[in-house]
Protein backbone atom coordinates (compact mmCIF):
# COMPACT_ATOMS: atom_id res chain seq x y z
CA UNK A 1 0.00 0.00 0.00
CA UNK A 2 1.18 3.70 -0.77
CA UNK A 3 2.16 4.94 2.48
CA UNK A 4 -0.40 8.31 3.42
CA UNK A 5 1.87 11.17 4.78
CA UNK A 6 -0.88 13.21 5.58
CA UNK A 7 -3.32 11.17 8.09
CA UNK A 8 -3.18 11.64 12.20
CA UNK A 9 -3.27 8.34 13.39
CA UNK A 10 -6.24 6.74 14.87
CA UNK A 11 -6.50 6.52 18.54
CA UNK A 12 -8.80 4.99 21.41
CA UNK A 13 -9.12 5.14 24.97
CA UNK A 14 -11.36 3.45 27.82
CA UNK A 15 -11.44 4.96 31.43
CA UNK A 16 -10.08 2.60 33.71
CA UNK A 17 -12.12 3.54 36.60
CA UNK A 18 -15.66 3.56 35.32
CA UNK A 19 -18.22 1.01 35.42
CA UNK A 20 -21.23 1.79 33.12
CA UNK A 21 -22.83 -0.45 34.97
CA UNK A 22 -23.59 2.17 38.17
CA UNK A 23 -24.42 4.62 35.27
CA UNK A 24 -27.68 6.64 35.44
CA UNK A 25 -27.61 8.38 31.82
CA UNK A 26 -25.27 6.74 29.65
CA UNK A 27 -25.05 9.57 26.26
CA UNK A 28 -23.16 9.01 23.38
CA UNK A 29 -22.07 11.61 20.36
CA UNK A 30 -20.60 10.94 17.11
CA UNK A 31 -18.82 13.37 15.02
CA UNK A 32 -18.39 12.47 11.43
CA UNK A 33 -15.94 14.91 9.33
CA UNK A 34 -14.93 14.87 6.30
CA UNK A 35 -11.56 13.29 6.89
CA UNK A 36 -12.14 11.62 10.17
CA UNK A 37 -14.87 10.68 12.35
CA UNK A 38 -14.99 10.68 16.45
CA UNK A 39 -16.86 8.59 19.51
CA UNK A 40 -17.06 9.54 22.62
CA UNK A 41 -19.49 8.33 25.41
CA UNK A 42 -20.04 9.52 28.65
CA UNK A 43 -21.37 7.60 31.81
CA UNK A 44 -22.86 10.71 33.92
CA UNK A 45 -21.08 12.84 32.10
CA UNK A 46 -17.64 11.45 33.11
CA UNK A 47 -15.37 10.29 30.39
CA UNK A 48 -16.21 6.71 29.38
CA UNK A 49 -14.57 5.90 26.16
CA UNK A 50 -13.62 7.59 22.84
CA UNK A 51 -12.38 6.64 19.45
CA UNK A 52 -10.81 8.34 16.69
CA UNK A 53 -11.24 6.79 13.15
CA UNK A 54 -11.09 7.50 8.74
CA UNK A 55 -14.38 8.46 7.58
CA UNK A 56 -14.90 6.02 4.75
CA UNK A 57 -16.80 7.36 1.68
CA UNK A 58 -20.19 6.48 3.69
CA UNK A 59 -21.37 8.70 6.58
CA UNK A 60 -23.35 6.17 8.35
CA UNK A 61 -20.74 3.38 7.88
CA UNK A 62 -18.38 5.59 9.09
CA UNK A 63 -20.40 6.20 11.75
CA UNK A 64 -21.47 3.26 12.57
CA UNK A 65 -17.63 1.95 12.72
CA UNK A 66 -16.17 4.51 15.14
CA UNK A 67 -18.83 3.65 17.55
CA UNK A 68 -18.34 0.09 17.19
CA UNK A 69 -14.61 0.80 17.86
CA UNK A 70 -14.89 2.77 20.76
CA UNK A 71 -17.33 0.09 22.16
CA UNK A 72 -14.89 -2.83 21.21
CA UNK A 73 -12.85 -2.82 24.25
CA UNK A 74 -15.53 -2.43 26.56
CA UNK A 75 -18.34 -4.63 27.55
CA UNK A 76 -21.15 -1.71 26.89
CA UNK A 77 -23.31 -2.12 23.86
CA UNK A 78 -24.80 0.67 21.50
CA UNK A 79 -28.46 -0.79 22.93
CA UNK A 80 -27.55 0.43 26.16
CA UNK A 81 -26.77 3.80 25.34
CA UNK A 82 -30.01 6.13 26.13
CA UNK A 83 -29.35 9.33 23.94
CA UNK A 84 -26.85 9.65 20.95
CA UNK A 85 -25.91 13.03 19.20
CA UNK A 86 -24.70 13.72 15.47
CA UNK A 87 -22.28 16.15 15.16
CA UNK A 88 -19.59 17.23 12.05
CA UNK A 89 -20.20 16.98 8.64
CA UNK A 90 -22.28 13.60 8.04
CA UNK A 91 -23.91 14.69 10.94
CA UNK A 92 -27.22 14.00 9.60
CA UNK A 93 -26.13 10.56 8.60
CA UNK A 94 -25.90 9.04 11.78
CA UNK A 95 -28.70 6.34 11.90
CA UNK A 96 -28.49 5.59 15.39
CA UNK A 97 -28.15 8.78 16.56
CA UNK A 98 -31.38 10.56 18.08
CA UNK A 99 -30.00 14.27 16.97
CA UNK A 100 -27.96 16.46 14.69
CA UNK A 101 -26.39 19.50 16.47
CA UNK A 102 -23.74 21.60 14.83
CA UNK A 103 -19.99 21.50 15.20
CA UNK A 104 -20.14 25.01 16.25
CA UNK A 105 -22.07 24.27 19.47
CA UNK A 106 -20.53 21.03 20.29
CA UNK A 107 -16.90 22.35 19.81
CA UNK A 108 -17.77 24.65 22.32
CA UNK A 109 -19.27 22.35 24.87
CA UNK A 110 -16.57 19.63 24.24
CA UNK A 111 -13.50 22.44 24.49
CA UNK A 112 -15.55 23.87 27.96
CA UNK A 113 -15.45 20.00 29.36
CA UNK A 114 -12.09 19.57 28.37
CA UNK A 115 -10.00 22.76 29.06
CA UNK A 116 -12.33 23.79 31.62
CA UNK A 117 -14.32 27.08 32.67
CA UNK A 118 -12.43 29.46 31.86
CA UNK A 119 -11.77 28.55 28.03
CA UNK A 120 -13.51 31.31 26.38
CA UNK A 121 -11.98 31.48 22.60
CA UNK A 122 -12.11 28.40 20.41
CA UNK A 123 -10.09 27.64 17.32
CA UNK A 124 -10.87 24.41 15.52
CA UNK A 125 -8.98 23.22 12.43
CA UNK A 126 -10.43 20.78 11.32
CA UNK A 127 -9.81 18.28 7.73
CA UNK A 128 -12.16 20.91 5.44
CA UNK A 129 -13.03 23.92 7.13
CA UNK A 130 -11.36 26.48 10.22
CA UNK A 131 -14.00 27.63 12.88
CA UNK A 132 -13.15 30.38 15.11
CA UNK A 133 -15.75 30.59 18.27
CA UNK A 134 -16.19 32.37 21.35
CA UNK A 135 -18.04 30.95 24.23
CA UNK A 136 -19.56 31.78 27.69
CA UNK A 137 -18.14 29.93 30.80
CA UNK A 138 -20.82 27.21 30.54
CA UNK A 139 -19.28 26.47 26.76
CA UNK A 140 -22.57 28.17 25.16
CA UNK A 141 -21.53 29.74 21.80
CA UNK A 142 -21.11 33.56 21.95
CA UNK A 143 -19.66 34.72 18.70
CA UNK A 144 -18.61 32.46 15.96
CA UNK A 145 -16.93 32.28 12.32
CA UNK A 146 -16.15 29.47 10.17
CA UNK A 147 -14.74 29.35 6.98
CA UNK A 148 -15.05 26.22 4.61
CA UNK A 149 -15.12 28.10 1.58
CA UNK A 150 -11.01 27.74 0.85
CA UNK A 151 -8.65 25.14 2.02
CA UNK A 152 -5.96 27.84 3.83
CA UNK A 153 -6.04 27.33 7.49
CA UNK A 154 -7.73 24.03 7.32
CA UNK A 155 -6.56 20.31 7.63
CA UNK A 156 -6.76 19.36 3.72
CA UNK A 157 -3.88 22.24 3.66
CA UNK A 158 -1.54 20.88 5.62
CA UNK A 159 -1.91 17.21 4.15
CA UNK A 160 -1.41 18.94 0.68
CA UNK A 161 2.23 19.66 1.87
CA UNK A 162 2.97 16.40 3.75
CA UNK A 163 2.11 14.61 0.56
CA UNK A 164 4.23 17.58 -1.15
CA UNK A 165 7.21 16.78 0.93
CA UNK A 166 6.86 13.47 1.66
CA UNK A 167 6.93 14.07 5.10
CA UNK A 168 4.48 12.43 7.82
CA UNK A 169 2.00 14.54 9.45
CA UNK A 170 3.14 13.78 12.48
CA UNK A 171 6.40 14.82 12.26
CA UNK A 172 5.95 18.43 10.34
CA UNK A 173 5.44 20.58 13.36
CA UNK A 174 8.72 19.15 14.69
CA UNK A 175 10.71 19.97 11.41
CA UNK A 176 9.06 23.37 10.51
CA UNK A 177 10.97 24.62 13.73
CA UNK A 178 14.78 23.18 12.61
CA UNK A 179 15.25 26.28 10.25
CA UNK A 180 17.91 28.42 11.83
CA UNK A 181 16.00 31.78 11.06
CA UNK A 182 12.26 31.87 10.40
CA UNK A 183 11.40 32.87 6.44
CA UNK A 184 9.40 34.93 5.18
CA UNK A 185 5.70 33.21 5.09
CA UNK A 186 4.75 32.07 1.45
CA UNK A 187 2.84 34.92 0.03
CA UNK A 188 -0.07 32.58 -1.05
CA UNK A 189 -3.37 32.23 1.28
CA UNK A 190 -4.74 30.31 -1.43
CA UNK A 191 -3.14 26.30 -1.14
CA UNK A 192 -3.24 25.68 -4.55
CA UNK A 193 -0.87 28.52 -5.25
CA UNK A 194 1.01 28.16 -2.06
CA UNK A 195 1.50 24.68 -3.23
CA UNK A 196 3.19 25.60 -6.50
CA UNK A 197 4.99 28.64 -4.77
CA UNK A 198 6.81 25.92 -2.54
CA UNK A 199 7.24 23.62 -5.91
CA UNK A 200 9.12 26.61 -6.74
CA UNK A 201 11.37 27.00 -3.40
CA UNK A 202 12.25 23.61 -3.79
CA UNK A 203 13.40 23.87 -7.33
CA UNK A 204 15.60 26.78 -5.77
CA UNK A 205 17.17 24.55 -3.24
CA UNK A 206 15.25 25.48 -0.26
CA UNK A 207 15.43 22.81 2.55
CA UNK A 208 11.98 20.63 2.67
CA UNK A 209 12.14 22.12 6.52
CA UNK A 210 12.40 25.85 5.46
CA UNK A 211 9.42 25.54 3.07
CA UNK A 212 7.96 24.25 5.84
CA UNK A 213 8.17 26.91 8.01
CA UNK A 214 7.22 29.39 5.16
CA UNK A 215 4.07 27.55 4.69
CA UNK A 216 3.39 26.75 8.35
CA UNK A 217 3.35 30.94 9.61
CA UNK A 218 1.48 31.72 6.22
CA UNK A 219 -1.17 29.47 7.37
CA UNK A 220 -1.13 30.66 10.84
CA UNK A 221 -1.48 33.86 9.91
CA UNK A 222 -4.35 33.05 7.96
CA UNK A 223 -5.87 31.92 10.93
CA UNK A 224 -4.63 34.57 13.42
CA UNK A 225 -6.63 37.02 10.84
CA UNK A 226 -9.78 34.57 11.35
CA UNK A 227 -9.75 34.77 14.74
CA UNK A 228 -9.44 38.59 15.18
CA UNK A 229 -12.83 38.95 13.62
CA UNK A 230 -14.73 37.32 16.71
CA UNK A 231 -12.00 39.28 18.96
CA UNK A 232 -9.60 36.23 20.97
CA UNK A 233 -9.68 36.72 24.49
CA UNK A 234 -8.11 34.45 27.13
CA UNK A 235 -8.30 31.31 27.58
CA UNK A 236 -7.17 29.99 24.77
CA UNK A 237 -7.42 26.74 23.08
CA UNK A 238 -7.55 24.90 20.29
CA UNK A 239 -9.20 21.92 18.63
CA UNK A 240 -9.26 19.38 15.74
CA UNK A 241 -6.14 17.66 13.76
CA UNK A 242 -4.50 20.68 13.49
CA UNK A 243 -4.15 21.21 17.53
CA UNK A 244 -1.44 18.44 16.84
CA UNK A 245 1.22 20.53 14.67
CA UNK A 246 3.13 22.11 16.98
CA UNK A 247 4.21 24.05 14.21
CA UNK A 248 1.20 25.91 13.58
CA UNK A 249 -0.07 26.30 16.97
CA UNK A 250 2.95 27.83 18.50
CA UNK A 251 3.12 30.23 15.24
CA UNK A 252 -0.31 31.17 16.01
CA UNK A 253 0.52 31.85 19.84
CA UNK A 254 3.36 34.09 18.89
CA UNK A 255 1.25 36.39 16.54
CA UNK A 256 -1.93 36.60 18.35
CA UNK A 257 0.63 36.40 22.09
CA UNK A 258 -1.50 34.35 23.67
CA UNK A 259 -0.65 30.80 25.01
CA UNK A 260 -3.11 27.77 23.67
CA UNK A 261 -3.80 25.81 26.68
CA UNK A 262 -2.56 22.28 27.26
CA UNK A 263 -4.56 19.68 25.32
CA UNK A 264 -5.47 16.52 27.21
CA UNK A 265 -6.97 13.43 25.28
CA UNK A 266 -7.20 13.56 21.79
CA UNK A 267 -7.93 16.59 20.62
CA UNK A 268 -10.08 15.77 17.79
CA UNK A 269 -12.56 14.35 20.19
CA UNK A 270 -14.04 17.86 21.43
CA UNK A 271 -16.91 17.77 18.78
CA UNK A 272 -17.44 14.57 19.61
CA UNK A 273 -17.50 15.07 23.69
CA UNK A 274 -19.48 18.07 23.19
CA UNK A 275 -22.26 16.12 21.11
CA UNK A 276 -22.42 13.38 24.06
CA UNK A 277 -22.35 16.27 27.02
CA UNK A 278 -25.48 17.84 24.64
CA UNK A 279 -26.84 13.98 24.52
CA UNK A 280 -26.68 13.72 28.76
CA UNK A 281 -28.58 17.39 28.73
CA UNK A 282 -31.44 16.05 26.50
CA UNK A 283 -31.85 13.07 28.36
CA UNK A 284 -32.19 15.30 31.31
CA UNK A 285 -34.63 17.56 29.76
CA UNK A 286 -36.45 14.58 28.65
CA UNK A 287 -36.76 13.19 32.42
CA UNK A 288 -38.06 16.84 33.68
CA UNK A 289 -34.61 16.83 35.44
CA UNK A 290 -33.45 20.39 33.73
CA UNK B 1 -24.76 35.20 19.99
CA UNK B 2 -23.29 36.58 16.76
CA UNK B 3 -23.46 34.10 13.98
CA UNK B 4 -21.08 35.19 10.82
CA UNK B 5 -22.10 33.67 7.72
CA UNK B 6 -19.94 33.77 5.30
CA UNK B 7 -16.07 33.74 4.69
CA UNK B 8 -12.66 35.65 3.85
CA UNK B 9 -10.77 35.25 0.77
CA UNK B 10 -7.93 36.83 -1.10
CA UNK B 11 -10.15 40.07 -1.50
CA UNK B 12 -11.97 40.73 1.93
CA UNK B 13 -14.23 39.97 4.60
CA UNK B 14 -17.62 38.85 3.56
CA UNK B 15 -19.92 38.05 6.32
CA UNK B 16 -23.13 38.68 7.43
CA UNK B 17 -23.65 38.76 11.06
CA UNK B 18 -26.52 37.87 12.72
CA UNK B 19 -27.54 38.81 16.77
CA UNK B 20 -29.23 35.73 17.68
CA UNK B 21 -30.08 37.54 20.88
CA UNK B 22 -31.94 40.65 19.31
CA UNK B 23 -33.64 38.59 16.53
CA UNK B 24 -36.98 37.71 17.54
CA UNK B 25 -37.02 35.50 14.50
CA UNK B 26 -40.29 37.68 12.68
CA UNK B 27 -38.80 36.84 9.34
CA UNK B 28 -39.46 40.30 7.76
CA UNK B 29 -35.70 40.34 6.73
CA UNK B 30 -36.60 37.12 4.88
CA UNK B 31 -39.82 38.88 3.06
CA UNK B 32 -37.37 41.90 2.39
CA UNK B 33 -34.40 40.12 0.99
CA UNK B 34 -34.99 39.86 -3.08
CA UNK B 35 -32.31 37.43 -3.35
CA UNK B 36 -33.75 34.50 -1.19
CA UNK B 37 -30.56 34.72 0.90
CA UNK B 38 -32.33 35.00 4.87
CA UNK B 39 -34.44 32.15 5.59
CA UNK B 40 -35.75 31.53 9.46
CA UNK B 41 -35.82 28.37 11.49
CA UNK B 42 -34.06 26.34 14.15
CA UNK B 43 -31.03 28.09 15.63
CA UNK B 44 -28.68 25.08 14.61
CA UNK B 45 -26.13 26.52 17.24
CA UNK B 46 -28.30 26.54 19.86
CA UNK B 47 -29.92 22.84 20.54
CA UNK B 48 -31.92 24.72 23.56
CA UNK B 49 -33.36 28.02 21.74
CA UNK B 50 -37.23 27.62 21.61
CA UNK B 51 -37.99 30.41 19.00
CA UNK B 52 -36.86 30.71 15.90
CA UNK B 53 -33.51 32.69 14.38
CA UNK B 54 -32.85 34.64 11.02
CA UNK B 55 -29.85 33.05 9.25
CA UNK B 56 -28.18 32.93 5.65
CA UNK B 57 -29.01 30.05 3.62
CA UNK B 58 -26.51 27.18 3.24
CA UNK B 59 -26.78 27.55 -0.85
CA UNK B 60 -25.39 31.55 -0.32
CA UNK B 61 -22.64 31.10 2.16
CA UNK B 62 -19.59 30.62 -0.27
CA UNK B 63 -20.78 33.33 -2.15
CA UNK B 64 -22.19 36.12 -0.18
CA UNK B 65 -20.36 38.62 -1.77
CA UNK B 66 -21.81 37.81 -5.22
CA UNK B 67 -25.25 36.61 -3.49
CA UNK B 68 -26.00 40.81 -1.62
CA UNK B 69 -23.44 42.49 -4.97
CA UNK B 70 -26.78 44.03 -6.00
CA UNK B 71 -27.87 45.33 -3.06
CA UNK B 72 -24.61 47.20 -2.50
CA UNK B 73 -23.98 49.82 -5.89
CA UNK B 74 -19.73 50.86 -5.65
CA UNK B 75 -21.15 54.66 -5.67
CA UNK B 76 -23.76 55.69 -2.90
CA UNK B 77 -24.73 54.01 -0.19
CA UNK B 78 -28.05 52.57 0.03
CA UNK B 79 -29.47 51.36 3.11
CA UNK B 80 -29.76 47.33 2.70
CA UNK B 81 -33.32 46.01 2.49
CA UNK B 82 -32.34 43.43 5.20
CA UNK B 83 -31.10 46.12 7.51
CA UNK B 84 -33.85 48.59 6.85
CA UNK B 85 -36.60 45.43 7.49
CA UNK B 86 -35.41 44.66 11.16
CA UNK B 87 -36.43 46.97 13.82
CA UNK B 88 -34.63 45.27 16.64
CA UNK B 89 -30.98 45.89 14.67
CA UNK B 90 -30.20 42.50 15.16
CA UNK B 91 -28.54 42.45 11.07
CA UNK B 92 -24.85 43.85 9.59
CA UNK B 93 -22.26 43.46 7.31
CA UNK B 94 -18.79 43.16 7.18
CA UNK B 95 -18.52 44.77 4.14
S1 LIG C 1 -27.89 42.79 1.18
FE1 LIG C 1 -29.63 42.41 -0.20
S2 LIG C 1 -29.25 40.34 -1.02
FE2 LIG C 1 -27.92 40.59 0.77
S3 LIG C 1 -29.14 39.71 2.45
FE3 LIG C 1 -29.52 41.92 2.44
S4 LIG C 1 -31.36 42.16 1.22
FE4 LIG C 1 -30.57 40.11 0.78
S1 LIG D 1 -35.96 40.96 10.61
FE1 LIG D 1 -34.45 40.95 12.25
S2 LIG D 1 -35.56 40.13 14.01
FE2 LIG D 1 -36.78 39.62 12.21
S3 LIG D 1 -36.08 37.56 11.64
FE3 LIG D 1 -34.85 39.01 10.44
S4 LIG D 1 -33.03 39.30 11.73
FE4 LIG D 1 -34.55 38.40 13.04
Amino acid sequence: MEKEYWRWPESRWTSSDIDWKTGDIISAGVDVGSVSSQAVVLVDGELFCYSNYRTGSDSPESAQKVMDKALEETDLTLEKIHHTVGTGYGRVNVPFANRAITEIACHARGANFMYGPSVRTILDMGGQDCKAIHCDEKGKVTNFLMNDKCAAGTGRGMEVFADLLSIPIEEMGKLSFKVEKEPEPVSSTCVIFAKSEAVGLLRKGWPKEKVLAAYSSAMAHRVVELLERIKVEKDFAVTGGIAKNEGVVKRIESELKIEALEPQHDTQIAGALGAALFAKALVEKERGLR
Amino acid sequence: MLAHYGYKDGSGDYFIVIDTDKCDGCGECVTACPYGVLEVGEDENDPFREEPVAKVTEDHRKKIKYSCAPCKPTSGKKPLPCVQACSPDAISHSW
